[in-house]
């Protein structure tokens, strides 16, 4: 009788291909080369992606992620190659993205004893994980990567670690496959309970200047539609987070702006003046909120939210509505009264005009001699589609492409929110453009950033994804400088570079690269940029010096932000 | 700050003490002891971890372990609503066997449960402050060793986890 057993190895890239897996970003090594010969003979089912370090394969996998919506996928090698995967997991799991980061270990007899290229990746990687394994036979790896799957993409998503020894990879095993449904520990969509949406709808139809916050939950929980119906029927102004940008479309007459630390000034401001304030799939992170004390005091909060441990965790609410927001908007939106609030959101664009003569002229349509990074940000408005995802790295470009970017269809966002990783930028740019080759992907980064990650290039050229890499170089650790000057007495400390020949590193990679220092040159340069057809690198060189207003500085109330 | 007991239930899975331990650490909230065993359902552990905190700590620890895949429930009692026991155990020299020793052993409802060569050791069940009672006793019989387990604990609220795995 024909023995249908197979190895582990290949038992990994099966179950890949069963959960619809179709890239794999790594990085080989001895401890996962099994996986890797056996992914040789299934290049017609999985593309493998080689970064250039498996930070990069990580970000790219996150990007990926984010714009597909599906679960990111990664590899990498035991020791050092799974230690490399650390920032990405600890950024995965605060940004809720979902991915299977499948790494290979010793063999299990070596585990333990200190052996080449042994760490313990599973306790590394136990706080920063939704759920982690080590599966030690061959057997064992179907359901592994099944439960992973699940957990990764189902409740809040995450990222799981699923560690393989090198024996059970080798270890001959039945492969078939059960995908994972339910564990009866587990309860990722917590059932939507009619009393709380009642008292939710009492709450809001009794407001008289209710506010929305949303954030990604809405994104995560496929529930845009759901929300503009909301709010088309309540008339309510709503203001987004970071990373619920997009999940509705600026172009929304109730769309009043952005939130937090960098975010636009009426938001912020007036949320210590509603008196319901309704979040939805948001968590009152600290850069939204400013000063705990001192924010939305006034205001009943009322909090739809998936994840149990959000719920009165850093803002007490009034009512909390526990659940997928998907399943709970359309409960609340038919409880709610139909209604207009002109009078309220007049009161936003009044402060809006405020903004825009204080700062966002100043900022799109410069007077001064430096270009400044607004300016980019409006001109690749211009050109882009609505589609378009916007990646950026951490710091000033970042809040500023933020600020100025036209957000107007869903998962066009991807940054790194709530860990603030540099270098996230040009890996996580590429796996945006690889999960969707027809959409514009315009990768923004810091010169600092870029240089973290910058071996990337090389990932994009092999890849030959068109991405587009839109460098604001302004010789210094911006943000970190803008802190400096503002709450460090001008104490520029290590915040100032030197940097290299950037266009000719993007050209010794085969990029098309181009470098503006005038503004005459720029909307040409993005235009062209933007329709060119493989990747492109635009330098432009920025102001020394500028800062990012408004602000909340920290420690500060939401109304305490300032113009200037 | 207030004592509390947190009762968890959870699958029996590699690493589960650790991460349920991680939860506390991050928050800077000491464990001041701690006991894992199986529960009356089969394959369900349940750890019981005393702490003394406030109540917003332990409500948000609650839930952070809640949010650990192979953890079924937890909950958290202060010491009016549960029943709970410590096993402490004393080891004394045989020299200083006297009969005021014995009279001690009856007075605490104590036993000795091993009696070796050079040594007895003795046994006491109750709440900390009965045990730490009769440490402080015994130390005028040169006690050797002396070891406290953590709580054992049962909720007084009538809700089982069976009730809670059904619905
Ligand atoms: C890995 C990492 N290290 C340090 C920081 C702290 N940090 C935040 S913003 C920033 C400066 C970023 O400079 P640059 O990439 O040049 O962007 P700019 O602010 O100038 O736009 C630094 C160092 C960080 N966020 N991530």
């Amino acid at each position: 009788m024909k023995d249908s057993r197979i190895r582990g190895a290949e038992i990994v890239i099966k179950s890949l291909v069963a959960e619809n897996c179709d890239y794999i970003f790594g990085y080989p090594g001895g401890a996962i080369m099994p996986v890797y010969d056996a992914l040789y003979d299934y290049a017609d089912q999985i593309k493998h992606v080689l970064t250039r370090h498996e930070q990069g394969a990580i970000h790219a996998a996150q990007g990926y992620a984010r714009v597909s919506g599906k679960v990111g996928v990664c590899m990498a090698t035991s020791g050092p190659g799974a230690t490399n995967l650390i920032t990405g997991i600890a950024d995965a799991q605060i940004d809720s993205t979902p991915l299977v980061c499948i790494t290979g270990q010793v063999a299990s007899p070596l585990l333990g004893t200190d052996a080449f290229q042994e760490t313990d990746v599973v306790g590394f990687s136990m706080p920063g994980t939704k759920w982690n394994i080590q599966v030690r036979k061959a057997a064992d790896i179907a359901p592994a990567i099944a439960k992973g799957f699940h957990i990764a993409r189902s409740g809040r998503p995450g990222p799981v670690l699923i560690d393989i020894t090198k024996d059970a990879q080798n270890e001959l095993s039945e492969f078939n496959y059960v995908p994972c449904l339910g564990i009866r520990s587990y309860r990722p969509y917590p059932i939507v309970k009619d009393s709380e949406i009642t008292a939710a709808a009492e709450v809001i139809n009794a407001a008289k200047k209710p506010y929305v916050l949303f954030g990604q939950g809405v994104v995560i929980g496929n529930a845009e539609e759901e929300f503009k119906a909301f709010l088309d029927k309540t008339g309510i102004p709503a203001a987004c987070t970071l990373l619920g940008s997009g999940a509705l479309s600026e172009d929304h007459p109730q769309y009043v702006g952005k939130l937090g630390m960098h975010g636009n000034y009426a938001p912020n401001l007036l949320t210590n003046q509603c008196d319901v304030l309704i979040a939805v799939g948001m968590r009152f992170d600290d850069r939204v909120t400013g000063d705990l004390k001192r924010y939305a005091k006034q205001a009943k909060v009322v909090h739809l939210e998936l994840d149990n441990a959000e719920i009165d965790k850093n803002v007490k609410c009034a009512v909390s509505v526990l659940g997928d927001c998907k399943e709970s908007l359309p409960m609340l939106t038919e409880k709610v009264n139909e209604g207009k609030h002109d009078e309220w959101l007049a009161a936003f664009r009044t402060l809006e005009e405020k903004e825009k003569s204080a700062v966002v002229s100043l900022d799109l349509l410069p007077t001064k001699i430096g270009l400044t990074m607004g300016e980019v940000i409006r001109y690749i408005n211009d050109y882009k589609k609505d589609d378009a995802v916007l990646v950026t790295d951490v710091g000033q470009h970042q809040m500023i492409a933020w600020r100025y970017f036209k957000y107007k269809t869903t998962r066009t966002q991807v940054t790194s929110g709530g860990l603030g990783t540099m270098g996230f930028s040009l890996p996580a740019a590429l796996g945006a453009q690889l999960a969707d080759l027809s959409r514009q992907v315009v990768c923004v980064v810091g010169d600092g950033g870029i240089q973290m990650t910058i071996q990337e290039l090389g990932t994009i050229m092999q890849t030959k994804a068109p991405v587009k890499v839109v460098l604001l170089n302004n010789d210094f650790l911006g943000m970190v400088r803008q802190w400096q000057q503002l709450f460090f007495d001008k104490r520029y400390s290590f915040t100032e570079l030197d940097n290299p020949d950037f266009v000719k590193i993007a050209e010794a990679y085969n990029m098309k690269a181009t470098k503006v220092t005038e503004r005459e040159n720029l909307s040409d340069t993005v235009a062209e940029m933007m329709i060119h057809e493989g990747p492109y690198f635009l330098e432009v060189v920025v102001e020394k010096e500028d800062n990012v207003f408004p602000m909340i500085p920290t420690g500060c109330s939401v109304e305490e932000v300032r113009l200037s | 700050m207030n004592r509390y007991t947190v009762s968890l239930f959870t699958e029996n899975f590699i690493g589960i003490l650790n991460r349920v331990t991680l939860i506390f650490t991050r928050r800077g909230v000491n464990i001041d002891a701690l006991t894992a065993s199986e529960s009356k359902e089969d394959g369900v552990h349940r750890i019981t971890i005393e702490v003394t905190t406030t109540e917003d700590q332990v409500l948000q620890i609650v839930k952070q372990t809640e949010k650990i895949i192979d953890v079924i429930k937890s909950f958290y009692y202060k010491d009016d609503e549960v029943v709970y026991q410590e096993i402490a155990l004393y080891k004394i020299p045989i020299s200083s066997l006297d009969p005021g020793l014995e009279k001690v052993i009856r007075q605490y409802n104590a036993r000795i449960i091993s009696a070796e060569k050079e040594f007895v050791v003795i046994e006491m069940t109750g709440h900390k402050e009965d045990t730490k009672a009769l440490l402080e006793i015994l130390k005028d019989f040169n006690i050797l060793e002396f070891a406290r387990s953590g709580r054992v604990a049962v909720a007084k609220p009538m809700g089982t986890i069976e009730q809670y795995l059904n619905n």
